[in-house]
């Protein structure tokens, strides 16, 4: 769906972006990570072309994105920003309706377009539609920006720290609502951000960046047990332990966990085999059964706390 | 004009002018605005586009608002003449500054966020400019064009100094005239046009940002409308005639001429300093000059006998405050040195040495004073110090010279200058209030503008001078307590004045013969 190759930024004579290669498949979503200053956020601009390559190429659909004109390429690319963004004289119902009159479409159209997105957004579209952004809360205003980019049905969004400027309460809940949405289930997405627990969230692939390169691309369990250089092993610090609890699911441990009688443990709890070892780890560490059972295709087999550290002992050892 | 009439009755009398002055002042005020906004507009937008021009550019506009109104004025003449094109070009230039800063602050004042937005949506430049840009700057735009609007309603009533006309011209003449119904004929209405346009333009700024579409609508509307109200008047073929506003409010000025000798020519009012050159460049044929000025010799220029005395005598004298004299009697004995010594010709070449020469007044008047053995080495002495006032044109600084020279080289007083007090209405308050001690002053002006006796009294009296200085020496004494020393011997008095060759081509003489070629050629 989106290609990048060899993707290169040069502000006079300094490199921002050196090199950047990548793939998106359709549906998946690409997190671009780093400090700042690392040329994610660079490297975003330059898929709409907000900033001009130096020198590479960007494929959309397997059309070169730098011969299309700038305009029409970004009105079929989705754009969220961190701070929304949003017109302050324009209502909520006309900040939606943006793109789609760029692009021409029917009044009604539009209009319906807008409703349904107000509804899936959980903004009530009586309520919501003539308010202007300055009477919205910062998490309604994300979400205005969302349905913005949103609107014209691009099959791709790039999305330029989207929870960034939210507190961290805030912050989670709408990040747990898009994950939900089924609209941004369907699409390509490309996301900067510096929180890793946000990429680890949120991403089918993670690229690390620093000084603009790309430091390591991979799936997030690659990232953490598979490190490429002294940059991807450090990157994640005093996050490590956490990070790969929540990447790893009881799937990927199936063979250390001990077989059980399907019966034996009948009254101690259970646990879903998708479920993170984070997730076990903290309904085991909360004083209840010392033990909890899982179901595989017609297998039992049972885990503790014990289990998952041997486990994952055994399991760098492999790897690493 | 024998009494003071009360301000409303000034304002029934005079409503047609006043109109009409509004009028011109709104338009004046409008064209020179919507100048400004059609220009001043897409240079801002450039600047915000390419920021590295944007100092040099704002700076630019800010040196021609540090620029005295007065003096802008007086750089366009050589331009564009007089009348109503400087006077829109000056007021151009001031409503310039506040429309470009305030579109370019408008403009770089968006947030970056809001512009990014746009431009990822796929909007165009001029998406960008039109949709987004201009509507959430309007509001700063219109704070520009308000500020912009105030400023020109103030600086028009300059326009009346070049004859562009507006209520500039009852101001100053009734600054001139010691005329305070003139002047407020003049300044209220230009108050209330000031607050009215700045309280409807206040009522659009404050609008909330979405709400500005229709403000956006309105205003050019307006603006259009309003510039509308100016219809530059035409030029006829007959003569033109420029007065300066204290003479078109006098009965020994234009009202005189309308009266005693039904003169009906077509004039402006202009300001005197650029009415001598005007005249000269073709650009009026009459004016109503000072029969000593120096420019008079410069520009090659006759004056019309005053057949029929409308012009009374104005004698120079100084006139000095009576407490001042009592205590220094030396006083009265120096300053009588130079009574009766400056006959009008020497005065028409002093002031041709000043005022086209350049030379300056007190080279001028040093020279004077030796060539007629009165000059004395300053004794420097620190008696008392004499505080010499002096009226805003180069006679009376040369006249204050002599003044400052002969105190200094005769007595043992110092001097200070207080010089360019304005009109005589300034200096004469100056004097009652005793903030200066002496100045030179004109016998017909203490007596048209300061006493204004009743008509009969004028009549009676006006065509003979030393009736005349007698009248003011007794009456200024009593009334005001102040002296008029002997007069100098010069008679500065206001002649009409034409170039030499129209007024031989046209055979015109006097001011009985200007009237009749006048009506003859109606």
């Amino acid at each position: 769906m989106i290609i990048v190759q060899n993707l290169s930024k040069f502000f006079q004579q300094t490199a921002a972006v050196k090199n950047v290669s990548f793939e998106v498949k359709q549906g998946e979503t690409l997190v671009l990570l780093g400090t700042s200053g690392s040329g994610k956020t660079t490297t975003l601009r330059m898929i709409n072309r907000l900033i001009e390559p130096s020198s590479g190429e960007v494929f959309i659909n397997g059309q070169n994105a730098l011969a299309l004109p700038a305009e029409v390429l970004r009105r079929s690319i989705g754009y969220v920003l961190q701070s929304n963004g949003l017109f302050p004289h324009y209502t909520v119902a006309e900040n939606i309706s943006i793109v789609p009159k760029l692009l021409g479409w029917e009044k009604n159209t539009i209009q319906a377009r807008v409703r349904e997105l107000l509804v899936e957004l959980h903004l009530d579209p009586k309520d919501y539609s003539n308010r202007y952004p300055r009477e919205l809360s910062g998490g309604q205003q994300q979400r205005v920006g969302l349905a913005r980019a949103l609107a014209a049905n691009p099959p791709i969004l790039l999305m330029d720290e989207p929870f960034g400027a939210l507190d961290p309460v805030t912050r989670s809940s709408i990040r747990m609502e898009f994950l939900r949405l089924d609209e941004l289930k369907r699409k390509t997405i490309v996301m900067v951000t510096h929180d890793i627990e946000e990429a680890f969230a949120l991403g089918d692939q993670i690229c690390l960046m620093d000084g603009g390169s790309i430091k390591q691309i991979g799936t997030p369990a690659e990232l953490l047990f598979n490190p490429e250089g002294d940059f991807s092993r450090d990157f994640f610090g005093s996050e490590r332990a956490v990070l790969e609890m929540k990447s790893l699911r009881i799937t990927n441990i199936w063979p250390y966990l001990e077989s059980a009688e399907p019966d034996s443990l009948k009254n101690s709890g259970q646990a879903d085999k998708d479920e993170t070892l984070w997730m076990v780890l903290q309904r085991l560490s909360a004083g209840g059964p010392q033990r909890l059972l899982v179901r595989k295709d017609n297998e039992a087999k049972t885990i503790s706390l014990e289990i998952i550290f041997r486990s994952l002992k055994q399991l760098k050892g492999i790897v690493a | 004009m024998n009494e003071q009439q009360s301000l409303w009755q000034f304002f029934l009398l005079h409503w047609d002018k006043i109109l009409d002055q509004t009028i011109t002042h709104i338009g004046l005020t409008f064209i020179s605005l919507l100048l400004a906004v059609i220009i001043g507009t897409p240079i801002a937008i450039l600047i915000a586009r390419r920021r590295n021009l944007a100092t040099a550019v704002l700076g630019v506009a800010a040196i021609m608002q540090t620029i005295p109104s007065v003096a802008l004025l007086g750089f366009m003449i050589p331009l564009f003449g007089i009348g109503t094109v400087p006077a829109i070009v000056v007021l151009f230039f001031y409503a310039l500054l506040p429309i470009i800063r305030n579109t370019f602050t408008g403009i770089t004042g968006i947030d970056e966020a809001i512009r990014d937005a746009a431009k990822g949506m796929g909007m165009t430049d001029k998406q960008i400019l039109f949709k987004v840009e201009i509507p959430l700057a309007m509001p700063v735009i219109l704070a520009g064009i308000r500020t912009a609007t105030v400023i020109n309603v103030g600086v028009a009533t300059l326009a009346a100094y070049i004859a562009g006309g507006g209520l500039g011209e009852f101001i100053f003449g009734g600054i001139a005239l010691n005329n305070t119904n003139m002047i407020l004929a003049g300044a209220i209405p230009a108050a209330l046009l000031a607050i009215t346009f700045d309280f409807l333009l206040g009522k659009i700024q404050k609008q909330k940002p979405e709400g500005t579409g229709k403000a956006m609508l309105v205003l050019p509307i307006a603006v259009l409308l309003l510039s509308g109200f100016y219809i530059i008047p035409s030029a006829g073929t007959n003569l033109l005639a420029g007065f300066e506003p204290e003479f078109m409010g006098r009965s020994d000025g234009y009202l005189g001429l309308k009266s005693r000798y039904n003169l009906n020519i077509s004039s402006v009012v202009i300001n005197d300093a650029v009415m001598y050159e005007a005249l000269y460049e073709n650009k009026l044929d009459v004016i109503g000059g000072y029969s000593t000025d120096g420019r008079l010799k410069a520009y090659d220029l006759v004056t019309l006998k005053d057949d029929k005395t409308i012009f009374p005598p104005y004698f120079a004298a100084p006139l000095v405050r009576t407490d001042l004299l009592k205590e220094y009697p030396e006083l009265e004995a120096t300053l009588n040195l130079i009574a009766g010594k400056i006959t009008d010709s020497a005065m028409t070449d002093l002031n041709y040495q000043t005022d086209i020469l350049k030379r300056t007044p007190e080279l001028v008047a040093r020279e004077f004073l030796k060539a007629k053995g009165l000059y004395k080495r300053p004794q420097n002495g620190n008696k008392a110090t004499i505080r010499i006032g002096c009226k805003i044109f180069g006679e009376q600084y040369i006249l204050t010279e002599i003044y400052r020279m002969l105190i200094e080289g005769n007595t043992a007083f110092s001097v200070e200058t207080k010089t360019g007090l304005g009109g005589t209405k300034i200096c004469f308050d100056a004097l009652t209030n005793n903030q200066i001690d002496l100045y030179p002053e004109y016998t017909g002006t203490g007596f048209l503008v300061i006493l204004q006796p009743p008509t009969s009294v004028v009549d009676s009296i006006i065509s003979d001078p030393d009736e005349v200085f007698r009248y003011v020496q007794t009456e200024f004494s009593s009334k005001y307590g102040l002296t008029w020393l002997k007069p100098m011997g010069f008679n500065n008095t206001y002649a009409l004045m034409m170039r030499q060759q129209d007024a031989s081509a046209l055979q015109l003489k006097t001011i009985t013969d200007l009237k009749n070629y006048i009506d003859k050629n109606d």
